[in-house]
């Protein structure tokens, strides 16, 4: 049975374990030692040496270790992921236009066909360009539509291809166990409900598989029944959208730079702009002795004007000049788009976030204090309030956010305060016979807290309530770290409240926080 | 209580006021506006999240030095809502130079400390915590007096639960959420 098909068929290429790939490349280091990316403590990436020795995600870190001592510890960190991955995207891009990348180590194309000889070949052909970059594991999956090539990758050996032929992609994934579907909420009532396989999902109702178990389910239901194809958004490469510039001779001033980039800036917004594009996101590469001295990418609210790109250059060399990152006077400006969307999205009304005006009068103020003076707020996860926020700089991505839906424990109940110090200053708590009360190992307070200063122009104040503590033990893993600290709620006699920490390293008091 | 549009309000940065001051952002921020907070160091998120504040639609200028003034005069153009800490007096000129551009923008002015002239002063008065006992227990919800004095006026009291156990912001003996808002 031939089903009709408005779009060609979808290879798959995959990379397993990317993140701990990428962690290793961007150290220089063989693939083969066993490793592992960590986030928040649990093993999020295993590579296939470290599993060897029985390590799997999702494990905590020291028992990862005690199963293989030598394992290799990396953060992790999606931005590298995703850099680390465009080279293997320009490399397939290189041999067949219109990839679309699915996430970092997973790319889908359109099947080249026959211009290979076949299939196969084809699939042999991009492995051999992915292994020249030398990535070893590489598997590359073809089928009818995106979610059978995934699979088929999955299932294919190392630098192999798994071709499931036209119309065929039923009974190829009726045995796979329901945890191909990647969903563990649904897997989980498949598994109570006793289906263990695609092929037991494929026996269920349509109407009921799609208001019972969603719509992925849903679709790969409709995959099985060989349907569902789904057209792949593809990433047309940019025909040199980047754009650069050269000094002859180098220029050491920033506004010299700036000022000899603006041109450029211009043609670039220019060249976006007879494709109906617009750039919300770019690289920006500032080289010096013909070596990149300086790389950040930026992100727009809205799209870039090569007003705002000249802007976000000048606060770039401003900064990398301060740190000493740029060294010798500037040979090239790159300008890279990271992300483009087409015009009309963006057109005034249709998209919610920032408006036009807003964004100029803060790019105002960053004029007068620089780019760095002025921060948005964001959460993330962490014990003290301080560690529970970040300020990240306006206009940049805020990267390595610790994830807020993990418990963390000894972190303090709510309501929140609602000063939170910058810097923690310097605090004394004492008990009734004013000796210092101090926080022995386990925990326990050496007397009741009976009168503290917080610190600032506060004089002692006597103690009317007070919580506590929490204690936690702060990054013990890190070097330098180790420091003990106890958490307490003190409240004055005037109604006022605190948050005040006792630290083990400095033997003393800190206030971190005012409930106010 | 209404921040009127081109307004300048005065919290007393005694007992709570920072927290009072971030109440009286969120309203503009629930409906849309962008506020912006200035010179305030020590700017609690999680705190000015739970009292409703939009922090997507928040810009910090945590330590604009000594172009504060000038900070606040830019951020007024394009915000509902700005809140400074003024690092020492205010002068009069510059405050009165202020207050017509905030009513040429609309925009409101929230000073946690003096600010000359300022249309509403409003301070939290007698702070009382429950929830922390003598070791246990901990922080729960905090019941204050919030006056509120307009222009020369004697000043008017509420008593409010800021924040109640639900981390919102109630008057005392009534379950009506006492409003803040913006009228713009």
């Amino acid at each position: 049975m031939t089903t009709p098909r408005s779009t060609g068929r979808v290879l798959v290429v995959w990379c397993p374990d990317w993140p701990v790939v990428a962690a290793l490349r961007s150290r220089d280091l063989p693939s083969r030692l066993p490793s592992a990316v960590f986030a928040a403590n649990r093993a999020e990436a295993v590579n296939a040496a470290a599993r060897e020795f029985g390590v799997r995600r999702g494990m905590r870190r020291r028992d990862a270790q005690a199963r293989c001592p030598e394992l290799l510890v990396l953060d992790a960190e999606p931005d590298r992921d995703a850099r680390a991955f465009e080279e293997v995207l320009e490399a397939l891009e290189a041999l067949r236009p219109g990839v679309a990348p699915l996430r970092p180590g997973l790319v889908a194309l359109r099947s080249p066909g026959r211009f290979y000889g076949g299939e196969t070949e084809a699939g042999a052909v991009l492995a051999e360009c992915v292994v020249g970059l030398g990535i070893r594991d590489v598997r590359v999956g073809i089928a009818d539509e995106l979610f059978t090539a995934e699979q088929a990758a999955r299932s294919a050996p190392v630098q192999e291809s798994v071709v499931v032929p036209e119309g065929e992609s039923g009974s190829f994934l009726r045995p796979l166990p329901v945890e191909a579907l990647d969903e563990p909420e649904t897997v989980s009532l498949l598994r109570r409900l006793g289906l263990t396989s695609l092929g037991d999902l494929a026996g269920l109702p349509s109407a009921s598989v799609a208001s019972r178990l969603g719509q992925r389910a849903a679709w790969v239901h409709r995959v099985l029944h060989g349907g569902g194809a789904r057209p792949l958004d593809t990433r047309t490469p940019p025909p040199e959208l980047a754009v650069h510039v050269d000094f002859e001779p180098p220029l050491a001033d920033a506004e010299a730079v700036c000022f000899s980039t603006r041109r450029t800036a211009e043609r670039f917004v220019e060249q976006l702009g007879q494709r109906q594009l617009v750039c919300t996101d770019v690289l920006i590469q500032v080289s010096a002795d013909h070596v990149v001295a300086s790389e950040r990418r930026w992100l727009h609210p809205r799209w870039f004007t090569s007003a705002d790109l000249v802007d976000r250059l000048h606060w770039q060399l401003v900064g990398s000049l301060k740190a000493g990152r740029i060294g010798s006077p500037v040979t090239r400006v790159r300008l890279v788009p990271e992300g483009v969307v087409a015009e009309s999205v963006h057109a005034d009304g249709l998209w919610g976030g920032t408006d036009g005006r807003v964004e100029r009068g803060i790019a105002r103020v960053q004029g007068m204090l620089g780019p760095e003076a002025v921060v948005a707020p964001v959460l993330q996860g962490g014990r003290s309030p301080a560690e529970r926020q970040a300020m990240v700089p306006w206009g940049t991505r805020a990267t390595s956010l610790r994830p807020r839906e993990l418990p963390w424990p000894g972190s303090i109940p709510p309501p929140y305060p609602a000063r939170v110090l910058a810097k923690p200053c310097p605090a004394a708590v004492v008990d009734p016979a004013g000796r210092p009360v101090v926080v022995g190992r386990r925990g326990t307070v050496s007397s009741p807290p009976a009168r503290f200063r917080p610190g600032g122009e506060e004089g002692w104040l006597p103690v009317a309530a007070w919580a506590g503590p929490w204690p936690v033990e702060e990054l013990w893993w890190e070097p330098g770290g180790g420091r003990r600290v106890a958490r307490f709620q003190l409240v004055a006699a005037d109604g006022r409240a605190w948050l005040v920490t006792f630290d083990d390293a400095l033997a003393g008091w800190v206030t971190e926080a005012a409930y106010d | 209580m209404q921040l009127r549009a081109g307004g300048t309000y005065e919290v007393a940065p005694e007992y709570g006021g920072a927290g009072l001051a971030l109440a009286l952002l969120a309203g503009p921020s629930a409906v849309g506006g962008w506020g912006a907070v200035v010179g305030m160091s020590d700017f609690g998120a999680e705190a000015a999240a739970s009292l409703g504040v939009r922090l997507d639609r928040t810009v910090l200028v945590p330590d604009p030095g000594e172009l504060w003034l000038e900070a606040v005069a830019a951020l007024v153009d394009v915000v509902t809502i700005v809140v400074v800490r003024p690092p020492g007096r205010v002068g009069e000129a510059h405050a009165g130079k202020l207050a017509a551009r905030l009513r040429t923008r609309e925009a409101a002015l929230v000073s946690l400390g003096p600010w000359p002239r300022a249309d509403v002063r409003l301070a939290v008065e007698t702070p009382r915590w429950s929830g922390a006992g003598r070791g246990d227990g901990h922080l729960r919800a905090r019941h204050v007096t919030v006056a509120v004095q307009r222009g020369t006026a004697p000043p008017r009291r509420t008593d409010l639960w800021f924040p109640d156990a639900d981390l919102a912001l109630r008057a005392v003996g009534s379950e009506r959420v006492a409003e803040i808002r913006d009228v713009g």
